[in-house]
């Protein structure tokens, strides 16, 4: 099963409600591996943001480590600008339990203390399990545990909805 | 025992029973996969070094025990810090200190440390398959890295030396790599060995002479060479050895003098090699035996480069082991 979305208009849609919480000379964004690094380049460019983008992969700050181990493929974080003190745009694709949002949260901060953090997502699908919350959320879902919705791209950009059934 | 001939026991130790790297025991044995994955997390691990927090919390409430009992200053603090910057508890070991020279077993040491609920083991034992007796012992409880086992295998050597090459020399499958000096009782040379044939290395050098570098390491897959101008015509790396002071009183070399005037790498000698070829060495330096110093401080030395590289190499080692637990792939 598919869903008929836009994911150009979506982005279109989250660079306009963007625009007005951004200084483009001052403000930093960083995109989450893989999905959030695809969109966090096409909203940098939208925005014309002045300084250069940033990456991060939280496979070393899962909170379930300890229960499946490493990612098979870790991919290098990198913030090439100082983060302290800094307007942050978080960038993902999808936000579900907010753990992924929670790790990179914690990864960030180990780079300096910004003065805040905006998480801009595509598609805030419901399920959370931790206070956190979308500032920008191009597509509000109430999806079921069965329900996968998944980024594909980078070329191009396809937003999927997969029904598994129930979680085991 | 000769090492061409060591063999250890049953099955391959170091995976458990889903397939997955458990304990890092030596690189024989190992496959490209996973190499290739300790390369590519340590690419991840660099980074970290130049952060305000150069920690990730992904050990915490994990303890690694460095049980060494062999000096080591390098490999044992490059191993502490790279379990402190994970995160976890380290408790650091020493022979001089422990209860070995009280006569007790290896495996009841271990199994004191298991008592206090550690998690897993890096160890450096003069004799050959020390770690393979403790990770046949413990199984799956806790993991177990080889830091060094008498002249049988070093493989986070090995693992920090081909990751060296690869980011400063570039793709191994093309690269002609010589190992210069005592191949015969080097652990890391062995180790070298394995690691850059699993990786598709084109062409490995051993040079030395026939005392220390005997012609049946063909059996290994390497071209030997008794004559340092011969072997070392168009390499693109250089791995020196460590001399061992103990081969001479076996007779193996007249005299460290000796060894310099036909094998020593003078910047004479590293012209014979490609332009621009690297030069690596395990540490510690023996100046002016196996190495001129304007070579060691001189521009195509990458030593000390292979010091931060084997700290990120060893979280990445230690990373992957203790995330062989659990239930496999269902990463989210």
């Amino acid at each position: 099963m598919s869903a008929d979305w836009d994911v150009t208009a979506l982005l279109g849609g989250m660079a306009r409600d963007l625009r007005p919480h951004v200084d483009p000379e001052q403000a930093g964004m960083i995109g989450i591996f893989t999905g959030g690094v695809w969109l966090a380049r096409a909203l940098h460019g939208a925005l014309g943001l002045q300084q250069p983008l940033g990456q991060v992969d939280i496979s070393f700050y899962r909170d379930d480590f300890s229960q499946i181990g490493l990612h098979p493929e870790v991919r290098a974080s990198a913030i090439p600008f100082d983060v302290d003190g800094r307007d942050i745009i978080l960038v993902d694709d999808v936000l579900y339990t907010g753990r992924t949002i929670r790790a990179a949260m914690n990864e960030i901060f180990d780079y300096g203390r910004p003065a805040r953090i905006i998480l801009a997502v595509l598609v805030d699908r419901g399920g959370h399990e931790l206070p956190i919350a979308a500032d920008i959320a191009a597509l509000r879902l109430n999806a079921t545990a069965g329900e996968h919705i998944k980024l594909r791209g980078p070329d191009p950009l396809r937003l999927e909805l997969e029904v598994r059934g129930p979680q085991p | 025992m000769s090492p061409s001939t060591f063999r250890f026991g049953e099955g391959n130790l170091q995976y458990d029973a889903q397939g997955r790297l458990r304990h890092l025991l030596s690189i024989e044995g190992l496959r490209e996969r996973e190499l290739l994955q300790i390369l590519d997390t340590a690419e991840s691990f660099l980074s970290i070094a130049n952060r305000s927090v150069k920690k990730t919390p992904t050990l915490r409430g994990r303890t690694i025990v460095n049980l060494f009992f062999e000096n080591s200053t390098r490999t044992r603090s490059t191993f502490e810090l790279a379990a402190k910057r994970l995160s976890a508890d380290v408790l650091n070991i020493a022979v001089s200190t422990s209860s070995a020279s009280k006569g007790e077993s290896l495996i009841d040491t271990v199994d004191n440390l298991m008592a206090m609920q550690v998690d897993g083991f890096v160890i450096r034992h003069p004799d050959a398959g020390a770690a393979h007796l403790i990770a046949r012992h413990l199984r799956e409880s806790a993991l177990v890295v080889n830091a060094g086992d008498g002249q049988h295998a070093h493989p986070t050597q090995a693992l920090l030396d081909v990751f060296t090459i690869r980011r400063l020399a570039g793709p191994i499958e093309n690269r002609v790599v010589a190992i210069i000096g005592d191949v015969l009782h080097s652990r890391v040379a062995r180790s070298q060995i394995h690691a850059l044939s699993i990786l598709g290395c084109p062409e490995i050098r051993v040079i030395g002479p026939r005392t220390l570098v005997p012609e049946d390491l063909t059996a290994l897959g390497v071209h030997v060479y008794h004559d340092l101008q011969a072997g070392l015509q168009g390499v693109d790396v250089i791995c020196a050895l460590r001399l061992q002071r103990e081969r001479m009183e076996s007779h193996r070399l007249p005299s460290l003098d000796e060894f310099y005037r036909r094998f020593g790498l003078t910047p004479t000698r590293l012209q014979w090699a490609a332009p621009d070829a690297l030069v690596l060495h395990p540490g510690p330096m023996n100046r002016g035996v196996e190495i001129a110093s304007e070579v060691a401080d001189g521009p195509q030395a990458v030593i000390l480069q292979q010091v931060s590289h084997g700290l990120a190499i060893r979280m990445a080692v230690l990373t992957l082991l203790a995330g062989a637990v659990g239930g496999g792939d269902e990463h989210a």
